[in-house]
């Protein structure tokens, strides 16, 4: 089964924005099985799914469905075994935020700079104006393990956003922190990508998060992940958790779950 | 601190008690009455052979440190330099210094050269292994994730690889450290003019007990320093590792 989406009835994006986009057609994936002679257990069936440039979209579903698959799929660390996904280049920030712990905060963020060749000053001097505007003003030269959870998941989206690329995976950003640190980090993200617009694909199993910070939710079934409902959010921004559009889209959200 | 200096003098004690009281000739074991008057009397003839024997494990520990970390990198990059090295070096820790140690005297002569390669030949494995098992623990997401941000194999291994793997040398030479000690005695007894071992080879047949346990003493207490310096270099040069076990701990 496929289940085409169109962003149709979208205002109609310049080219521009069109070369930031991702395309996927009826994408299938499977993982070999485990073992010699094991079947190939599928990850993604026939996802289609248009993303123009700078839009927000969410992806939710139940655990294990296949949604991090879809997520390297569109960075090219997999590549589909069937249908076709082009994309422009795009940058996966994993679920755990995987800092380097022998560099400081400062070098974690600007460590895309330095694999493209910039120096160690350099790559600093460009990443530390938004050390400031990101809330980590002095904890430049903070070791990984002496900063919290949050700061953690900052530190990792400013070396996500410094690779340069126009595409941005993001794979359960905040999975790994506890509620209220969550929320605040969801109206982080919220206003970083205001700030710094970019496509972005947002894999989360918190519907709430989703409906506060996507232009649109695709919701996926159990796995293998196939699109179970697209859900517009045409609400204006900052949203908060509890607006009475953000608490009927989730209840949408929810049953389309079927939860 | 106490605690340890304290159990230090019981074992002291004991030992002078046993070779005073007990039926043993002081030629069989010297009480530590007589071994510090030993290290006092010889201490000019001591420190000289100590300086040759120092450099030797110092030189040596150095050497088994490159050696093994190169050999590490080299079978963790290349499978089959996995399967064909990875045997041979189990193997060579299996054969006995004493067969080998004259036919390096016959290469290098009496020189510090075949100590250097003695003292490396016994020291290198416990690098290997340490620095490899760090190199193996590397979380695979984190080279998804320098693979999203463009790295090249050779920036995977300067960024996450090196720096990964520095921790796990540094605990293979303090392995080391113990085993070159006896590795320096074992070379210096095959072919030596000078240091600790042929210090303790002339003395025992000449019945100087106490001078050649003397000399234990000594190398007992070189190793001991090498162990502490190099875990003060652990603290300098890689801070992050202590750290991360105390918070993985936690």
């Amino acid at each position: 089964m496929t289940t085409r989406l169109e962003a149709s009835d979208r205002e109609p994006r310049t080219t521009a924005e069109d070369h930031r986009g991702v395309e996927l057609d009826d994408v299938r994936f499977a993982h070999p099985g485990r073992g010699r002679g094991a079947a190939p257990v599928s990850a993604v069936d026939g996802v289609s799914l248009s993303v123009s440039g700078c839009e927000i979209v969410a992806l939710v579903g139940p655990s294990g469905c296949g949604k991090t698959t879809l997520l390297e799929l569109v960075c090219g660390l997999l590549t589909p075994d069937a249908g076709t996904l082009t994309s422009a280049p795009a940058v996966l920030m994993p679920q755990r935020d995987l800092l380097l712990p022998w560099l400081d905060a400062l070098d974690n963020a600007a460590l895309a700079l330095r694999i493209h060749g910039a120096g160690r000053e350099a790559a600093r001097d460009a990443a530390s104006p938004l050390f400031a505007a990101f809330g980590l003003d002095g904890f430049e030269r903070a070791r990984p393990y002496e900063l919290s959870g949050g700061m953690r998941q900052r530190v990792a989206f400013l070396r996500t956003l410094l690779s340069g690329k126009p595409v941005l995976c993001l794979d359960e950003p905040f999975g790994a922190l506890d509620a209220l640190t969550r929320a605040e980090m969801r109206d982080w993200l919220g206003a970083a990508l205001a700030r710094e617009p970019r496509t972005t694909l947002l894999v989360t199993h918190d519907v709430e998060e989703a409906a506060v910070l996507a232009d649109r939710i695709v919701v996926l079934t159990p796995r293998p992940a196939r699109v179970a409902a697209v859900l517009e959010v045409p609400l204006p921004r900052p949203r908060r958790g509890t607006d009475a559009a953000i608490v009927a889209l989730r209840e949408r959200a929810l049953q389309a779950l079927g939860a | 601190m106490i605690a340890a200096l304290l159990i230090l003098l019981v074992l002291i004690g004991g030992w002078e008690a046993y070779a005073r009281l007990g039926h043993v000739d002081a030629f069989i074991l010297p009480a530590p009455t007589q071994v510090a008057t030993a290290l006092w009397d010889d201490r000019g003839l001591l420190w000289h052979n100590l300086l040759v024997t120092a450099q030797e494990i110092g030189l040596g520990i150095l050497l088994a440190l490159a050696a093994g970390a190169l050999l590490a990198i080299v079978i963790h990059l290349s499978p089959t330099l996995r399967r064909v090295l990875y045997p041979l070096l189990v193997g060579s820790q299996a054969v006995p210094i004493v067969i080998i140690a004259p036919l390096l005297v016959v290469w290098f002569g009496f020189g510090i050269a075949p100590k250097l390669a003695i003292i490396a030949l016994v020291c290198f494995f416990p690098v290997v292994v340490t620095t490899l098992d760090a190199l193996a623990a590397v979380d695979p997401e984190q080279r998804k994730l320098l693979h999203t941000l463009d790295a090249t194999r050779w920036q995977e291994f300067r960024w996450v690889e090196a720096p990964a793997a520095l921790p796990g040398a540094l605990s293979g030479a303090k392995i080391a450290v113990a085993i070159a000690v006896i590795g320096a005695v074992f070379a210096e007894y095959a072919g030596s003019s000078a240091g600790l071992g042929n210090v303790i080879l002339q003395a025992i047949p000449q019945l100087e007990t106490a001078r050649a346990y003397a000399a234990v003493v000594l190398l007992a207490a070189f190793a001991v320093l090498l162990f502490l310096l190099l875990t003060l270099a652990e603290r300098v040069l890689v801070p992050w590792a202590r750290r991360d076990t105390e918070w993985s701990r936690r």
